[in-house]
């Protein structure tokens, strides 16, 4: 009962609980957030296993880096957006379950198998190079630099990768200022509209602000709640 | 302390990721899911690299997260643009290679 | 000199048949030509033949190498000695007079070129039989005859009853073919050579098993080609050809290729009394047969070829007596030859008065109409029952001898048969001729042009003449003596007793024949309810129900179950197989639903199955 096992236990079960958050939940974001959590209880884990660069290096790009981009994109998605949890392939569920049991069982048959290995240990390699980071350098420079090359050109690549797929055409020129201001004076409403709020006369989203001669301004409203003048204010459900 | 311990988590861990894979239709999250069975890998290689008394696990595990670093940039690209077309983040929908 | 018997017929036939209907205004003429100089190169060949002594009569012509394979050696060789000279004279003499008699006969034909060609070669064909000098190349010219009689028989093709009656004699001919095969294999593994002289030098050293089974062989050849017990029933179907094609083959020649056989192989039937004895039941089963069918057969051609059949059946008797009866046998086949051919070439005389009508019932009182044909078929008629001194009587009177010198039964089988032959002949000749005229409508019988009237005057004299001629002038006994052996004479019965006995019995029976036939009027159609008899003799002895139901139905059956297993078992295992993969590869494809997460789910099953290996392997 040292101070390792009692880590090592809560953050296990934590990361677990992590991991089982990101395959239940309904919603994406929720999902994010419980991988994130159980990526932060991971990197406690590699300080406990003496890797201290590899801990660091998993916040600061794993959480930091890699989960925001996840959560940008989810954005992009529809943050609302929420899955319905019905099953839409025929026994996929079941097999799936099977599947994972049984891999999780094998694994975990086969690691158990084994007689418990004795811990060399860290901690004279780290003091051989004079630190964990001089380590791991010695080793990324010297002798995994052919891996290290290859991929940093592995990196360039995804980049150029991501902006050829991200890009959008560009099928008209792109307007001019000289052009943007004359389409404003031809059509009328050469200011820009008062932002939201400015004119308000209650907290709901469907007021309409009132003109100075009294009568309601339905450009205020936003254009799902635009309604013909003539008929009354309505809803319009887009 | 058995050391073997993290190897059962980092096992554990995968078959959860794997479930996930298999069973959420959302783009996003089967890709969480692929993240999550990188991490346990990554896990399994820095205990085996304490194990062993060499760095050689962490240098490995040092590359695993660059590469899955790689790789979340280029398929969330992908999945930048299958949305802007289908209007739709379901991995279902792209079945077009059905019998 | 010798193939020039065989070579003119042939070119004849295949100058016409090559020649097309370019050859059709002078084909006939052309075939009778070829034809009668082959009867005229037999004459001068029997006149040399005479001119030598006994002992050298018989001149052996070797043409060429023919089958050359280690120990099985067959020259293409002829044999020309005094039984094939005899047979010579008769194939192209009476064959002769039957192609000038087609010529006017098939007038109205369209194929007649056609016609002669068949004949040509059936001349040839028959000419190649007897002048073979082995029996391989006799089983050539046996087929050759099985072939023209097949074409000839269904020279009418479109008529469905025609083809079907020539399908028939081809098939129950094959059926005898068998036997003469394996009577030709038998013969070189025994003997270890198929020469007619070979066989007879060697005959004596083999088993006598083995020489029991070539004799029934040939025996069953005979049976085949001249339409004996059991494989009689394709000769009355054959009355579909032409007539003249039922008088030469199936009354004078071809169907005599039998009694030929066993006559030529005498060297086997000598030696194997089991053999011989089951000749002389077979001959005698079908003279009876044949005389029980002819007697309720309203169709004119039909009664004469059951006549014809209980001839043969004489003729088969009398060679199975052994070397008593051989030169009875062939003197009987050389009689017959010339009485019977008259009688078709009259039958088909008076079918041409009255519009190819067969059915006797519509004849009657045709003597005062066709006085040259009543003529000539009352000749015949007289000789084929055995009035002296017509043919007939010196020949059957002869083979009655011999039989009861063998064996009581045998002998009043034949004497029985004699009678029964004078009834359906007296009844044939007075409906025929006799009585009141049952002409049918339109129908003004006249007599036939002299092209068909000369060749049946010649043949009447034969008939008249022929039997004492060669009794008496020729003295056929010694004539055949050098070739057949000779036969002992102490087992013949005296003949002061039974030539008046059979002439009582002949007498019995046509008397009887003309108080029922010509005394009464004769019903224009055939009375239904008859007895049992006459019902079973209008079938033909049920001989076509017996085949079909011994043979015909089982095979068919057979067959039929067969083509089934064929269909379902064999087709069906292959469709079979070929469904189930279809099946198969039509539920594996749904394998490929379009869903990743399927596809990944076979991928952690793959991963699950390396790591089960590994552990299994690690463990």
């Amino acid at each position: 009962m040292n101070g390792e096992s009692v880590v090592f236990w809560v953050t296990a079960i934590f990361s677990v609980v992590g991991a089982l958050g990101l395959v239940v939940s309904r919603k994406a974001v929720h999902s994010a957030l419980w991988v994130a959590f159980a990526m932060v209880n991971l990197a406690i884990l590699y300080f406990m296993l003496e890797a201290p660069f590899l801990a660091t290096t998993q916040i600061v790009v794993y959480t930091g880096a890699v989960m925001m981009l996840f959560l940008f994109v989810l954005m992009i998605v529809g943050v609302d957006s929420s899955d319905s949890l019905i099953e839409t392939i025929k026994g996929q569920r079941a097999i799936a379950i099977v599947l994972g049991l049984a891999f999780g069982v094998l694994i975990i048959v086969g690691i158990t198998a084994t007689a418990s290995p004795t811990v060399i240990g860290l901690v004279n390699e780290n003091i051989g190079y004079g630190g964990n980071v001089q380590g791991l350098a010695h080793l990324i420079f010297g002798r995994y630099l052919l891996a290290f090359e290859a991929t940093s050109a592995l990196l360039i690549t995804a980049v150029l990768g991501a902006m050829v797929l991200a890009h959008r055409e560009r099928w008209a020129p792109r307007k001019t200022q000289s052009e943007l201001s004359r389409e404003r004076t031809r059509s009328g409403q050469v200011t820009p509209l008062p932002n939201p709020g400015v004119l308000a006369r209650s907290n709901s989203v469907d007021t309409p602000a009132l003109l100075p001669d009294g009568t309601p301004a339905q450009a205020s409203l936003p254009t799902q709640f635009q309604s013909n003048p003539d008929d009354g204010v309505k809803e319009v459900t887009s | 302390m058995n050391p073997n311990n993290y190897l059962v988590l980092a096992g554990i861990l995968f078959t959860i990721g794997a479930f996930g894979v298999l069973v959420r239709r959302n783009a996003i999250i089967v890709f969480m899911s692929v993240e999550m069975m990188l991490n346990a890998a990554n896990l399994a290689f820095a205990a085996a690299s304490r194990i062993t008394g060499t760095l050689d696990g962490q240098v490995v595990a040092f590359f695993v997260m660059v590469v899955a670093a790689a790789e979340v940039v280029v398929g969330l690209a992908i999945i930048v643009t299958i949305f802007r077309t289908r209007r739709s983040a379901s991995i279902d929908e792209a079945n077009l290679l059905k019998y | 000199m010798t193939a020039a018997l065989i070579g003119l017929p042939l070119l004849g036939a295949t100058v016409l048949l090559i020649g097309g209907r370019r050859t059709n205004t002078w084909g006939h003429l052309f075939a009778v030509t070829m034809s009668a100089s082959a009867f005229f190169v037999g004459l001068g060949t029997f006149v040399s033949m005479l001119g030598r002594p006994a002992e050298e009569r018989a001149v052996n012509q070797h043409l060429f190498d023919w089958i050359n394979v280690g120990s099985f050696q067959v020259p293409f060789a002829l044999h020309i000695d005094q039984l094939s000279m005899a047979f010579v004279l008769l194939i192209t003499g009476v064959g002769t007079l039957i192609h000038i008699y087609s010529i006017g006969y098939m007038e109205h034909d369209a194929n007649r070129r056609k016609f002669f060609a068949y004949l040509n070669l059936f001349i040839a064909a028959m000419l190649l039989l007897v002048l073979a000098d082995n029996y391989f190349l006799l089983y050539v010219g046996w087929e050759g005859v099985g072939l023209a009689s097949y074409l000839l028989i269904s020279f009418w093709q479109h008529k469905p009853s025609a083809a079907v009656a020539g399908k028939k004699a081809f098939v129950v001919n094959r059926v005898g073919d068998v036997g003469l095969s394996l009577a030709v294999m038998l013969m070189f593994t025994t003997f270890g050579t198929v020469t007619f002289d070979g066989v007879a030098a060697s005959a004596g050293k083999a088993s006598s098993t083995s020489v029991t089974w070539i004799g029934l062989a040939l025996l069953l050849a005979a049976c085949g080609k001249s339409a004996q017990f059991p494989l009689q029933s394709w000769l009355l179907d054959a009355m579909e050809g032409p007539t003249p094609v039922s008088a030469l083959i199936h009354a004078a020649t071809m169907v005599t290729a039998g009694v030929y056989l066993i006559t030529r192989a005498h060297a086997i039937f000598d030696l194997s009394s089991t053999a011989r004895t089951a000749v002389v039941v077979i001959g005698a089963i079908t003279l009876l047969l044949g005389a029980f069918i002819g007697t309720a057969k309203d169709d004119i051609k039909k009664g004469l070829a059951g006549s014809t059949m209980s001839q043969i059946g004489y003729m088969i008797l009398a060679a199975g007596l052994g070397p008593v009866g051989y030169a009875f046998a062939i003197f009987h086949l050389l009689t017959h030859g010339m009485f019977k051919a008259g009688l078709f070439l009259g039958a088909g005389s008076v079918m041409h008065g009255v519009h190819d009508d067969v059915n006797m019932r519509h004849y009657g009182a045709l003597r005062n109409v066709m006085k040259i044909t009543y003529a000539t078929f009352g000749l015949g008629f007289l000789a084929i029952i055995g009035i002296p001194p017509f043919a007939g009587f010196w020949s059957k009177d002869e083979i009655i001898s011999a039989a009861f010198g063998q064996n009581f039964i045998v002998g009043l089988a034949t004497l029985i048969g004699a009678g029964v032959t004078a009834f359906y002949m007296t009844r044939m000749m007075t409906m025929t001729f006799f009585g009141e005229a049952r002409w049918q409508d339109d129908v003004h019988p006249h007599e036939s042009p002299s092209t068909m009237t000369v060749p049946m005057i010649v043949l009447a004299v034969g008939s008249v003449f022929g039997g004492m001629a060669l009794k008496f002038i020729g003295n056929i006994d010694a004539w055949l003596e050098p070739v057949v052996g000779h036969g002992d004479p102490a087992k013949e019965v005296s003949n002061t007793v039974l030539i008046p006995v059979t002439l009582g019995v002949v007498l019995l029976g046509a008397g009887y024949a003309w108080f029922k036939y010509g005394r009464r009027p004769v019903p224009l159609v055939a009375p239904s309810n008859v007895r049992l008899l006459t019902r079973a003799a209008r079938a033909d002895a049920y001989g076509d129900a017996l085949n079909e139901a011994i043979f015909m139905r089982p095979g068919q059956y057979l067959t039929r179950s067969l083509v089934w297993f064929d269909s379902k078992a064999v087709d069906g295992s292959i469709v079979g197989l070929a469904s189930v993969i279809a099946g198969v590869s039509s539920q594996g494809r749904k394998l490929q639903n379009g869903f990743a997460r399927s596809y990944a789910a076979t991928m952690l099953g793959g991963a699950v199955l390396i790591a089960v290996i590994l552990l299994l392997v690690r463990l």
